[in-house]
């Protein structure tokens, strides 16, 4: 069947069976394969997605379901030219290593840091423990992401 | 030594991570070829049983299920042999690729089945009519060494392999000690879990009788040469690529049965294959790891001075020996006493098969064992001999005055038979730590209980035998535009190899390190290569790659000398320039046109690396939960020759939480039928971000290797090695009040609450909490 949903800002239409979970339709159907499989049972976070801005993990839920939303992998949150400064802030804290849990920290920051961008040390680690990283130990990446918080932070703050 | 050291040293951001952030990492579930079909695998369901009959039938009668694939359409099945100690006695055990007649363990594959999607195929496993006869299983240790029921009967044994560590007369040690203490300790079944699980993407070209597997990983010139003989072609017709790595740890990348069922696969139907291991399917087909259990002893003189250890260790192999399989109780038998002066060492060790799923090596194998069981003697000795934990560790160190120090002679031991500490200070590092630590001030809160919890603190010494040998293989080539292409026969796992390779030759070459391109792992890039395992790469690798790079130079330099005239001694190598005396000069992008390539290979003669350290921790342990918080983790290491401490610090802290995860946490649990319990990451736990917020490590290089030019030691397995018994000893000091015997892990809050509610029932201290 036909699934119509926007993906990082742009309208897509795929034919999925109604079984395929949206990961798998995000991967092998749209070639987005910086979204990551590392459980497939909603376990390890590794394929968390934006979805009308709440962090979702994409295994959990069908490709039908994603029906008229705004979806946004790490594709969507990257550019060709500079890194992010999320991304920056990971990269200068060696926030990553094999880099296989790394869309699934990015995505759940991202959408932590724009919801609270004064997130604290607790509430950063309370979030990120839903997504599991075998490689770095998450220090860094905690502090990879309270780094960040400023970019997140409105300007125009009264 | 090196040109510049603009790099070496320096905390280098990685090149890889320009792609894995931003989603463009290439893991082997990203590719896709045209045509391909895609692989599920049928399991066995029970641990121990004949295959009495198997209906493909249903399966093959699905809509888009191409193929089923059993040990009948393979023919000749063959076995996986051993990458690392092949002793003679060892080819009773190996894994067939494939169950013919008979299942060992929960998870063993029987059939493969190709369909036109992956949920396809799983349907068609779904629909295969399964007819097992249930053997009884042997499920433990203990069961395997009754021998009543046996695995292979035609080998009329459960004894996989034995070892023995020897190191002086223990008979005579312990008969004169005055101090002697025996006790049992044990260490559960877990697993290095990397995050991304393993995949295999197959390609058989009929016309050229040429195979290309993609996903390959840590060894792949090993497999290329073993899938190879078991397809019948020559080496040279079979490659295996390398694509980004999700995490390694030991396990992923050794040749397990997938390795060969998936290009069988693909060539049996003469179109591309792909498998990828599902989280469920890898709790039971990847290696497992650490089972041991002992019973060891002790002896000592009053002021603390160890005069030996010796005893019996057992280790759970699970149902097959696989590639690496013995290198774990290898370990435990000729490292057991770690950093310490133990003059007289006798450790038997027993590797027994049972009905679960094969082990191997994860990250610092046999010596987290090792280590556990060691600190927990030292400890338990310290405390007899009312000596402080701190200090008897400080009388035991291996000195300085003493390198190199020949460790335990193991037996048999072919080329491993003796392994000696290459050099260092191993008291310099206690005392950092101690220091950093402030182990004084913190004693004063041993075994105290404040607001409720008990404190405990513990200090632990380790060393990390790397850099195995034999030897690693690099290539470099130096382009039209005047970069340098450096190919090397060490693998990515997610260590960072990219970055350090580039910082070793862009250092030995005096280039900007953005022109230097790093190539690793793939097959078609070198005639041979050795791979990422026992922390070897900086050490083999970079050596290899320093070696080429300095070859390189003096082509660079000769060809100069040809087209400029004058000495080599005249040209000055500066800048990406070559210059003469008189002020002539030639770019190497000039120079690139002669064609300017050298090979290089780093041998070491097998002798390993020992980065060295302490750990110091502290805990404060809650009995009416069970939970125990780490309130502060230090680790020093000294590992010869810091080359990117950025990396290096993220090897120290991951390692650390990996420990962590093996000391608290993580936990295969079997049945008494051979089922796994904890085939889930619901049920498998390991650390996650709120779990240990507090570490802290510090690296030095006060004692460079004398093996190698750059100085390095391996130093990706030496934090996590004594986070166990470091861990059971802060908890047993925390609880020391009650007698509390924390011997095995993991340190669950059911294990530690119950540890209280037995020293509460026994002895009813008044201030126990509730």
């Amino acid at each position: 069947m036909q699934v119509n949903f926007e993906l990082n800002g742009k309208a897509v239409a795929v034919d999925v069976e109604p079984r395929m979970h949206l990961a798998d339709c995000l991967r092998d159907e749209l070639r987005q394969t910086g979204t990551h499989l590392g459980c497939e049972h909603g376990v390890c976070g590794a394929c968390t997605v934006i979805i009308d801005g709440a962090a979702v993990r994409s295994c959990l839920m069908l490709a039908v379901q994603a029906e008229g939303s705004s979806v946004v992998t790490l594709e969507g949150l990257s550019t060709e030219e500079a890194l992010t400064p999320l991304q920056t802030a990971f990269r200068k804290h060696h926030a990553l290593q094999c880099g296989f849990c790394t869309p699934g920290m990015l995505t759940t920051a991202h959408a932590l840091l724009t919801d609270e961008p004064d997130a604290d040390a607790d509430r950063i680690r309370s979030v990120l423990s839903g997504n599991l990283c075998r490689c770095t130990g998450y220090i860094p990446i905690v502090d990879a992401v309270l780094e960040a918080r400023a970019a997140y932070r409105k300007t125009d703050k009264p | 030594m090196i040109g510049t050291n603009r790099y070496i040293g320096s905390p280098v951001e990685r090149i890889e991570d320009l792609r894995f952030l931003r989603g463009r990492g290439e893991f082997v579930g990203d590719l896709q070829r045209e045509g391909m079909l895609h692989a599920a695998i049928l399991r066995s369901p029970i641990a121990h049983g004949r295959i009495r009959g198997l209906d493909s039938g249903p399966a093959r009668h699905i809509t888009g299920v191409r193929a089923v694939i059993t040990a009948a359409e393979i023919g000749a099945v063959p076995s996986i042999p051993l990458r690392l100690l092949p002793l003679p006695g060892t080819e009773r055990f190996l894994q067939p690729v494939i169950a013919a007649d008979r299942v060992r363990y929960v998870g063993e594959p029987i059939a493969v089945v190709l369909a036109d999607s992956a949920a396809v195929a799983e349907d068609g496993v779904g629909a295969i009519i399964l007819d097992l006869e249930e053997l009884p299983p042997v499920p433990d240790r203990r069961a395997s060494g009754r021998h009543e029921i046996l695995l292979f009967e035609e080998s009329g044994t459960n004894l996989g392999m034995t070892f023995t560590g020897v190191l002086g007369d223990t008979e005579a040690a312990f008969r004169d000690a005055p101090y002697v203490r025996r006790e049992c300790f044990e260490v559960q079944r877990h697993t290095a879990l990397p995050m991304e699980p393993r995949g295999v993407l197959a390609e058989w070209n009929g016309a050229q009788g040429r195979m290309t597997v993609l996903g390959a990983a840590k060894v792949p010139f090993f497999n290329r040469d073993t899938l190879a003989a078991m397809l019948g072609l020559g080496p040279a017709s079979v490659d295996l690529i390398e694509n980004d790595v999700g995490g390694g740890f030991g396990a992923r990348g050794e040749f397990y049965p997938e390795d060969f069922l998936i290009p069988f696969a693909a060539r049996h139907v003469g179109r591309p294959v792909r498998w990828l291991e599902d989280r469920r399917e890898h709790l039971t087909a990847m290696n497992h790891a650490r089972q041991a259990d002992c019973e060891v002893e002790i002896a000592c003189r009053r002021d603390g001075t160890i005069l030996g250890m010796r005893g019996e260790i057992f280790v759970d192999l699970g149902a097959y020996i696989r590639t690496n399989g013995l290198i774990q109780p290898r370990t435990l038998a000729q490292c057991f006493s770690g950093p310490y002066r133990v003059p007289n060492v006798h450790m038997l060790v027993r590797a027994l098969l049972t009905n679960k799923t094969p082990s191997g090596t994860y990250r610092g194998p046999g010596r987290y064992e090792a280590s556990f069981f060691c600190e927990r003697l030292i400890e338990l000795a310290a405390g007899d001999l009312g000596i402080d934990s701190a200090e008897m560790r400080r009388r035991n160190l291996i000195g300085a005055a003493e390198m190199p120090y020949k460790l335990a002679r193991l037996e048999p031991g072919g080329a491993a038979v003796d392994t000696e500490c290459d050099s260092g200070d191993y008291g310099e590092a206690l005392e950092r730590c101690l220091t950093e630590f402030g182990w004084e001030e913190k004693r004063k809160l041993q075994g105290r209980l404040i607001d409720g919890r008990y404190h405990g603190i513990a200090v632990a010494c380790f060393i990390e035998g790397a850099g195995a040998g034999p030897k690693e293989t690099a290539r470099l080539e130096l382009e039209p535009d005047g970069s340098v292409a450096v190919y090397v026969g060490s693998t990515a796992v997610g260590q960072g190899l990219e970055t350090v390779m580039a910082q070793v030759a862009a250092d030995t070459l005096g280039m900007p390190i953005d022109l230097v391109r790093v190539f690793h792992g793939s097959t078609p890039y070198l005639n041979e290569g050795y791979g990422a395992f026992a922390s070897r790469s900086t050490v083999l690798g970079g050596s290899a790659v320093y070696e080429g790079a300095q070859s390189l130079l003096e082509k660079i330099r000769a060809a100069a000398v040809a087209r400029l005239g004058g000495q080599p001694d005249d040209i000055e190598l500066v800048d990406c320039r070559a210059r003469t005396s008189d002020g002539r000069s030639l770019s190497f992008a000039d120079l690139a046109r002669d064609g300017l390539r050298v090979e290089a290979t780093f041998a070491n003669n097998n002798k390993l690396t020992y980065t060295y350290g302490s750990t110091a921790a502290h805990v404060a342990v809650d009995l009416g939960t069970g939970h125990v918080e780490l309130l502060d983790f230090l680790v020093v290491e000294d590992v010869g020759r810091i080359v990117n401490p950025l990396t290096l610090h993220g090897q120290a802290i991951g390692g650390v939480v990996q420990g962590l995860g093996g000391a608290f946490m993580e936990n295969l649990v079997y049945d008494g039928n051979g089922q796994l319990l904890t085939g889930t990451l619901a049920d498998y736990l390991i650390p996650t971000a709120s779990d240990f917020p507090k570490i802290r490590a510090i690296a030095l290089e006060n004692h460079p290797s004398p093996s190698n030019p750059l100085g390095v030691k391996g130093a990706g397995e030496g934090p996590i090695i004594p986070v166990g018994g470091l861990m059971a000893n802060a908890v047993a000091n925390a609880l020391a009040s009650f007698g509390a015997m924390p011997n095995q892990l993991p340190l669950s809050p059911a294990r530690v609450w119950r540890m209280g509610r037995e020293a509460h029932l026994s002895e009813t201290p008044t201030d126990i909490a509730p």
